[in-house]
């Protein structure tokens, strides 16, 4: 399926392929020398997209006014409510519940099932299907220190060091500890680890570990636990309401300033509901979708951050979100399916990259953003890269090299997802390597919780990509998916021990009308409403001569 | 306004001539639209005009929500795929397939016995099935899909798992059969029970389990949380990462 013209540099690749697979059998620090500190800076300065000019501009409204974050998650949080918050109705409640989790991907799952444990009523506002959710999505694995090897202690330094030492050092203590407890807890559910002959979890590494950690189930990791977690969720009809294609667009506060539910908008009918809740969970996940940069992502459909615009109108502080995850290895050919994660389990088993001439020019398992930054740099000051036929670029990763380091069949067995997206497009990754590009893949910041998964606002607990100050400003792989499940269970449990004692007061909507005061005076247009909810990809011509499909909502 | 080419459908304002060689027709719910010949069928949907709602999800191939079906011209065939997954071909019909909940029943997973009755039991349905192969075919993943069911209705709960380990659960196989199975529902309860029952557990989480309920890391952990950030830069660039990757 590769041209000739790419089918010649595959060649090269071929050539330094018995070189390199010396190396590899010597030791993963003798593919490559890693980066040191200075050298990381540098790649990182030069070559990031997050440290661009445009890359970030100053929000002038809400907590963080006067930072510099995102530009395109500062579009959004200066942009006005879906509805009249003087208009909407307060009085009648369409649910009320214990708790509203607010996004069904694996966090808002896992905190239902510990929050009905805990003895709570809950309900699930979901934007798509339940599972629907960049949970379903990852394939690598989860981080968790279980082996002799290793330990919860280099597990954490591995991490904040990861995070350039930026991270919550109580949340990354939280997140290491608890990580065999998860891992046995998914098991009794039922998911179906990846183990050796002794039953013991088999580990691989990644990017930026010191020890193998990385825990998987084939290269389906995220599926398989999604899917059980949705199942026990499925299994609790009576204490479990799911409210699928019904996303929230507000929260409701109480008197008091406590969180006390949500307005959701069913997308098909276009109906607006008021959700009264003793608390409220925000589980939505991260923000791929908006394309940050131009760049093409690898997150589900509904990655639009509507999680962050919701608390920030509320009041709740963000952290980090002036930093973006561009995952080294997205892949650029067939175009079809350009911007598609290509697990980084692929240079955990022993995948390098190289260049068009089949050179090594990096360590292959930097953190994620000098990793992705040398990738740049090899495709740009250096003019290394690998030009597809309708002009993306990108370098080689070379998979046959897997299966010459582990043994025939691994590839087969270890990444089937991937043999499978490569073929139905004619390319046989056992036989050739894949091209490859960074890809918008992650958001390191979001909404900042404590180590109970609690915000600033009283009643609104935060868990997994929406949530900020875990992974400081580049999260490791395999730790978001840890992530989710440590501090979706933290979240479900002290939501529903908050909500004994709680009293929820007259609810309203004065913190939109104060937001919106707000966007008035420092002049900002009412062009832009959000959250996005959707992204849109109708071609330019024909969008302007759909005059009645826009996202603006009813109420406007 | 486009003018009608002779089928009397729009073209966006070329001549069916006048296309581009890059663009094929395509019909969507019956509607001829000119979209570029790499396009998915998501794409393709997207690029007539369609916003998704319900049958979008991951868009990568692995949440199932886009199961979709489709027609050739010259074909009495139904085909199936994945809408993110599939490349349209010239004169492709397509239709979006709304994912229907199909039944699943309710169980509590730590009562149940992995036994060789519980996948009859729970769905005795199963046993209604023809052998007649319509579920494999439809498998966008290729997965031996009646050979599971059949290993159900022994009540091999390993060999369910293992060979629909893969599933996407996009409905495509119960959408087609006629004895009403839910496939996918079946392959989850037996990898349920096979994760939790009958996998082989090693020593070495319950070993680490132990370990942090005693405390044995919380004086390190204490020590290196009261690190100066120099000195935890320190130490992390000198550890040790020369670690085997086999
Ligand atoms: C392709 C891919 C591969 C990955 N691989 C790995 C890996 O190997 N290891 C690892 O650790 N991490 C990986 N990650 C990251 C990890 O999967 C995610 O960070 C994690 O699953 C996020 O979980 P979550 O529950 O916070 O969010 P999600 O799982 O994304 O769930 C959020 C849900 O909320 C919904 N939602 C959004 N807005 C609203 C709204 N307004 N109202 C209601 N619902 C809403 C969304 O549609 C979604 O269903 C990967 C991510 C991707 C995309
Ligand atoms: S959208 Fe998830 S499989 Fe196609």
């Amino acid at each position: 399926m590769y041209p000739e013209y790419m089918r010649e540099s595959i060649r090269k690749v071929e050539a330094t392929r018995p070189k390199r697979l010396e190396l590899a059998k010597a030791g993963l620090s003798k593919v490559f020398k890693p980066m040191t500190e200075e050298e990381r800076d540098e790649v990182l300065r030069k070559f990031h997209p997050d440290y661009t000019p445009d890359a970030r501009r100053e929000v002038r409204v809400g907590p963080n006014k006067g930072e510099k974050l995102t530009s395109k998650v500062v579009d959004l949080l200066e942009a006005h409510s879906r509805i009249d918050p003087k208009k909407f109705d307060l009085s009648a409640p369409d649910y009320e519940t214990d708790i509203l989790i607010i996004g069904g991907g694996g966090g808002g799952c896992m905190a239902a099932l510990w929050a009905i444990q805990n003895g709570a009523k809950v309900i699930i506002s979901q934007k798509l299907r339940l599972g629907d959710a960049n949970s379903m999505m990852s394939q690598g694995g989860m981080q968790a220190a279980v082996n002799p090897h290793d330990s919860p202690v280099i597990h954490y330094l591995d991490i904040i060091g990861g995070g350039h030492f930026d991270n919550k050092p109580e949340l990354v203590k939280t997140l290491t500890m608890n990580a065999p407890f998860i891992v046995k807890w998914l098991q009794q559910l039922g998911v179906m680890w990846d183990r050796d002959e002794n039953g013991n979890l088999t580990t691989k590494a990644g990017g930026g570990t010191s020890r193998r950690r990385m825990l998987s189930a084939r290269d389906y990791t995220g599926a398989e636990i999604m899917r059980n977690l949705r199942d026990e969720v499925r299994n609790h009809p009576d204490e479990i309401d799911v409210l699928e294609f019904n996303p929230a667009v507000e929260l409701v506060l109480d008197d008091e300033g406590k969180a006390a539910g949500a307005i959701l908008y069913n997308l098909e009918t276009e109906e607006y509901y008021l959700v009264k809740a003793k608390a409220t969970i925000i589980t939505t996940g991260g923000f791929g979708r908006l394309h940050i940069k131009g760049f093409a992502t690898t997150n589900h459909y509904g990655a639009t951050a509507d999680g962050l615009v919701l608390a920030y109108r509320a009041g709740a502080k963000l952290l980090y979100m002036d930093s973006v995850q561009y995952h080294p290895t997205g892949a650029v050919y067939p175009e079809q399916i350009a911007g598609f994660l290509i697990t980084e389990k692929v240079r955990g088993l022993g995948g390098q990259p190289v260049n068009k001439h089949g050179e090594l020019f990096v360590f292959p398992l930097e953190p994620r953003d000098v990793e992705a930054a040398n990738f740049i740099r090899e495709c740009t000051e250096r003019d290394n890269g690998i030009k597809t036929p309708s002009g993306r670029v990108g370098v080689w990763l070379d998979s046959p090299i897997i299966d010459m380091l582990n043994g025939e069949g691994t590839i087969h067995n270890a990444l089937p997802a991937m043999v499978r997206q490569f073929h139905r497009f004619g390319i046989d990754i056992t036989k050739e390597p894949m091209l490859v590009y960074p890809t918008l893949h992650y958001q390191n910041g979001g909404i900042e919780i404590n180590e109970r998964a609690e915000t600033s606002i009283p009643g609104l607990y935060v868990a997994g990509e929406a949530s900020g100050g875990l992974h400081g400003r580049n999260r490791l792989m395999g730790n978001s998916v840890l992530d989710y499940n440590v501090f979706g269970k933290i979240a479900g449990i002290n939501a529903a021990e908050y909500i004994k004692s709680v009293k929820i007061g007259k609810l309203t909507l004065q913190h939109v009308i104060d937001f919106e005061r707000e966007l008035k005076e420092v002049g900002i247009p009412k062009d832009v409403v959000s959250p996005m909810i959707l992204p849109d990809y109708i071609p330019e011509g024909v969008k302007k001569k759909q005059l009645t499909t826009e996202w603006h909502g009813t109420l406007m | 306004m486009a003018k009608s080419s002779s089928r009397g459908t729009r073209t966006r304002k070329k001549k069916a001539d006048e296309v581009p060689k890059e663009m094929v027709p395509v019909y969507i719910m019956g509607k001829r639209y000119f979209v570029p010949a790499a396009s998915t069928i998501m794409g393709a949907l997207e690029y007539a005009g369609y916003q998704i709602k319900r049958g979008a999800g991951c868009r990568e191939g692995f949440c199932g929500a886009c199961a979709t079906v489709y027609r050739t011209p010259k074909s009495y065939k139904i085909q199936y795929g994945l809408a993110c997954q599939t490349v349209v071909e010239p004169d492709m019909y397509l239709a979006q397939l709304p994912f229907f909940p199909a039944l699943k029943k309710v169980y509590d997973i730590e009562k149940l016995k992995p036994s060789t009755e519980v996948l009859s039991a729970i769905y005795p349905e199963i046993n209604r099935c023809v052998a007649c192969n319509t579920c494999t075919k439809a498998c966008p993943q290729e997965l031996e899909v009646m050979d599971y069911i059949q290993a159900a209705i022994r009540g091999d709960i390993e060999k369910v798992a293992h060979l629909s380990f893969d599933c996407i659960m996009c409905g495509l196989c119960a959408a087609r059969c006629p004895a009403e199975i839910v496939h996918y529902n079946v392959g989850i309860l037996a990898r349920r029970l096979y994760g939790k029952y009958l996998a082989k557990l090693g020593e070495y989480l319950p070993a680490r389990l132990k370990e942090i309920e005693e405390g044995k890391f919380d004086e390190e952990m204490k020590e290196i949380m009261s690190l100066s950030r120099e000195k935890l830069e320190k130490r992390y660039y000198e550890r040790d990462l020369d670690f085997q990757i086999t």
